[in-house]
């Protein structure tokens, strides 16, 4: 009976879903206040019944309903609690209930966060986002039930696919999908912008805070996803450049180049109809990517359960959501007007180089995911695009972006004089470039031109984040530079960034792999460590049965840690898993996966020495932290009557 | 203006490929061996190690060669129907076990009913190499001379069946049941 009520719990939601796609939004163009008054109520009501349906498949899992389809292919009694959570949002079903959840959290931010737009636009922005709902949750009930029974119901689940049970693997899709399904706002308010015809002054500003967001989570979620394929898949690498990690990663980009032109937009009044074709685009890669991952067209190590039905589906949402608001935006960009123009060496114009660069990375990406599909649809033969192809048609855009950024962060809106500019960065150039090229081979006794090169870029990004924080702290004693919270924002945003690129330099320069074999009671030497296989032995968890190494490892004599890796078979799906055995340090990581046993006690092994490699995540959630910061700043919780800026203050900013 | 048109334009036609991929799987990777002639080998039988089971067996008859396996999960799919299609009796079904345990194949077989006239025991997937085997459950289709006419990846269901198999079944045989040549 519960689950039922599940299933009529969304269906409630759809009822609302569509006053709140057609009501308000006629309200809006017939001024009707009455009709646009419904929007909130009707958001809230939806967000409620979402949120029952979510609680019942919750319920279900924890009460091992196996009577319930979904519930009996993806849990199991034997499986642990927390897993049994993550198993809601394990598999296609649930993960679409927890994608619409989030949207409708969302919505009901919007609600709380719009008081103080104009009426007609908050509503158009919560009709525009009923429309997304209405669409998902369509197509959630038609296509792919959660609450579907299964009679007679099974004596046991078919368990949680093993690769999922893991804790990362818990908080990583909440997360990633919030940062998704986020950017359905600021695509709302492109949308309501073109449907009111004109981009007020404010609109930027009213729309920044919500990109921030949801860019943050996608950034957290994003790194979340790396750091698990990194311990969890066996291999030590910590991006595959998978379609499933691209369609994660180009609503990252878009949304990143997002966050530039809205800062463009918002100060100067100009890139509005970039800026909003890049919501639109934002929110439509998230789109995409969900079309990708569950539609079954491209091949990934993890997609979801593919099926034809549900990807015309999506195909159908998508031409509806992406293809309406393009068409819209056709018809009405053109009318915005521009104001104001700026020079060459202008904060304006490394914002719009930024932006040219992110759309080039993200269109490489995106070609490149692609790219199978399209040769196959043509009848060309059927090929597979790998890491060699984007790690360089990703590089040759991203270095000279990172470049910039520390050029950008220190030029003034409109105009400035070169000169100033150099005279500001030299040194701190100088010096990353220095340290760029000596260290490596101090350190590592060895440098390719491109280590050099992206250390000294890393460093770049690193000490131009830094310069105005010193520069602040240097000057204390007489009057101190006030950075704003966004200024802060924006620092430890690039601080971030040059972190990770530090990292993933050093991590793909100096990484030492080996695959050995070798049988308890044999001692060798990796990279300066040396390793002694103690032993081997069986351990039984929960769900799986696992055989354990235990690996010591010295270096100069004293006993740096006990690596214990192992190598699980689940017993329900009886696949084999690999959990790697990781030492992890801030300078290096060690790590020991076992692989498989080749007779007479010997297995195969693989030992990896990954210099800095925490680098990336530490410099992933530096990036969101920052992001944490931009949104919280005052500015944008200032009411409409105190809006007015000064444009004098404007271009001292950031002297 | 038409730069404003340029968006939809491209997206447009990004749609149209998505359109077509939905009908394409990008799983299928045709296979070098059909229209030549199966790849010969020998084999233990399943059931009975001291008995050979191998491409002697196969030709003069229109049959299915099934690669499975127990731990393979779409193999207990499509296992069912299987049973099902060797009830019908319309051609024999042969087995390739793949890298599996001889007790294990052995009880899934009495427990879930025994579709093949013989199953080959490949216990290091060496046949399946030649076979070029990259997954199971396959299916291939052999004519009565011994050549691939079809191969098959994924569970075997109905739909595939009909689609796939028995058209190339009824071109060959003419009519069900396919009967080895000379048997009427």
């Amino acid at each position: 009976m519960i689950p039922e009520l599940g299933q009529f719990a969304l269906i409630l939601a759809l009822g609302l879903a569509l006053i709140q796609a057609s009501v308000p939004l006629l309200g809006a163009t017939r001024e009707r206040k009455d009709w646009m008054a419904l929007a909130r109520p009707a958001a809230t009501g939806q967000f409620v019944f979402v949120l029952a349906a979510f609680l019942v498949l919750c319920h279900a899992f924890l009460n091992d309903d196996f009577s319930v389809l979904y519930v009996s292919l993806n849990s199991n009694t034997a499986l642990p609690t927390p897993y049994k959570l993550a198993a809601v949002w394990g598999a296609h079903e649930g993960s679409l209930l927890l994608w619409i959840l989030i949207l409708s959290a969302w919505t009901l931010a919007v609600t709380a966060g719009s008081r103080s737009l104009p009426e007609a636009f908050a509503a158009r922005v919560l009709g525009v986002l009923g429309i997304v709902s209405v669409g998902m949750l369509l197509f959630t009930i038609l296509t792919s039930n959660p609450f579907e029974r299964l009679f007679p119901a099974a004596m046991d689940g078919n368990d949680l696919n093993p690769l999922l049970q893991d804790p990362a693997l818990v908080i990583h899709p909440p997360i990633l999908y919030a940062g998704y399904v986020g950017l359905a706002v600021p695509f709302a308010f492109a949308v309501a912008a073109l449907l009111t015809g004109k981009l007020s002054p404010e609109w930027a500003r009213w729309t920044r805070p919500w990109t921030t967001a949801a860019w943050m989570f996608l950034t957290v979620g994003i790194a979340l996803g790396s750091w698990w394929a990194y311990y969890e898949l066996g291999w030590g690498g910590w991006w595959f450049w998978d379609p499933v990690e691209n369609a994660s990663f180009m609503p990252w980009l878009a949304g990143t180049a997002l966050i530039h032109s809205l800062a463009v937009t918002e100060r100067r009044g100009i890139f509005k109809s970039w800026t909003l074709l890049l919501a639109i685009a934002a929110f439509s890669l998230s789109l995409l990517g969900t079309f990708l991952v569950r539609s079954g067209i491209l091949v990934s190590v993890h997609a979801f359960a593919s099926d034809p039905a549900r990807g015309l589906f999506i195909l159908l949402l998508l031409s509806v959501i992406t293809g309406g608001a393009l068409i819209l935006y056709a018809a009405r960009a053109r009318h915005l007007t521009v104001e104001g123009g700026f020079r060459l060496v202008s904060r304006e114009s490394f914002l719009l180089m930024n932006n040219i660069l992110l759309v080039v990375a993200t269109a490489a990406v995106l070609f490149g995911t692609l790219y199978p599909l399209f040769l196959d649809a043509l009848g060309l033969g059927k090929i597979s695009v790998g890491p060699p192809y984007f790690n360089t048609v990703f590089l040759i855009p991203m270095l000279p972006l990172a470049a910039l950024v520390g050029v950008g962060m220190h030029s003034t809106w409109v105009r400035m004089s070169s000169e100033s500019l150099v005279r500001r960065l030299i040194l701190p150039a100088g010096v990353a470039v220095g340290i760029g090229v000596i260290f490596p081979w101090i350190i590592f006794g060895r440098a390719s031109a491109l280590t050099m090169i992206g250390v000294s870029v890393g460093l770049w990004v690193v000490a131009a984040a830094l310069l105005d924080p010193v520069k602040r702290i240097l000057r204390r004693g007489s009057a101190p530079i006030a950075l704003t919270r966004g200024q802060w924002g924006m620092t430890f945003a690039h601080l971030g960034v040059g972190i990770f690129i530090l990292g993933a330099t050093v991590t793909s320069s100096y990484n030492v792999e080996t695959d050995t074999s070798a049988t308890p009671g044999d001692r060798w030497e990796v990279d300066g460590y040396e390793l002694v296989f103690r032993d081997i032995r069986r351990v039984d968890g929960p769900n799986f049965q696992a055989t354990e190494g235990e690996f010591e490892v010295r270096r100069d004599g004293r006993l740096v840690t006990i690596l214990n890796p192992q190598k699980r078979i689940y017993r329900v799906q009886t696949s084999p898993m690999t959990e790697a055995a990781i030492d992890v340090g801030w300078g290096r990581d060690l790590f020991v996966a076992l692989g498989d046993p080749l007779g007479d006690g010997a297995w195969s092994l693989r030992v990896q020495v990954k210099p800095l490699i925490r680098f990336i995540w530490l410099g992933a959630l530096i990036m969101a932290f920052g992001g944490l910061l931009a949104i919280t700043d005052p500015r944008y919780r200032t009411q409409r009557k105190q809006e007015k800026v000064q444009p004098s203050s404007e271009l001292v900013e950031t002297a | 203006m038409w730069r404003y048109l340029i968006p939809i334009s491209v997206f447009a036609v990004l749609a149209a490929f998505f359109a077509r991929g939905l009908n394409l799987n990008p799983r299928y990777v045709p296979s070098p061996l059909i229209g030549k002639p199966a790849p010969e080998f020998e084999l233990p039988q399943l059931k009975n190690p001291e008995i050979v089971v191998g491409t002697q067996d196969l030709t003069g008859n229109v049959v299915l060669l099934n690669v499975w396996a127990t731990w393979c999960v779409g193999c207990r799919q499509e296992h069912g129907f299987l049973v099902e299609l060797a009830e019908a009796n319309d051609l024999p079904i042969y087995g390739l076990n793949w890298k599996d345990n001889r007790p294990t194949a052995m009880s899934w077989l009495s427990s879930l009913g025994d579709p093949y006239v013989a199953s080959a025991f490949d216990e290091l997937g060496e046949v399946a190499i030649d076979w070029g085997v990259y997954g199971a459950p396959e299916t291939f289709l052999l004519a009565r001379d011994g050549t691939v006419l079809y191969k098959h990846i994924a569970p075997l269901t109905r739909e595939v069946w009909t689609t796939e198999f028995l058209p190339r079944i009824i071109a060959e045989c003419g009519a069900l049941p396919c009967l080895p040549v000379g048997s009427e």
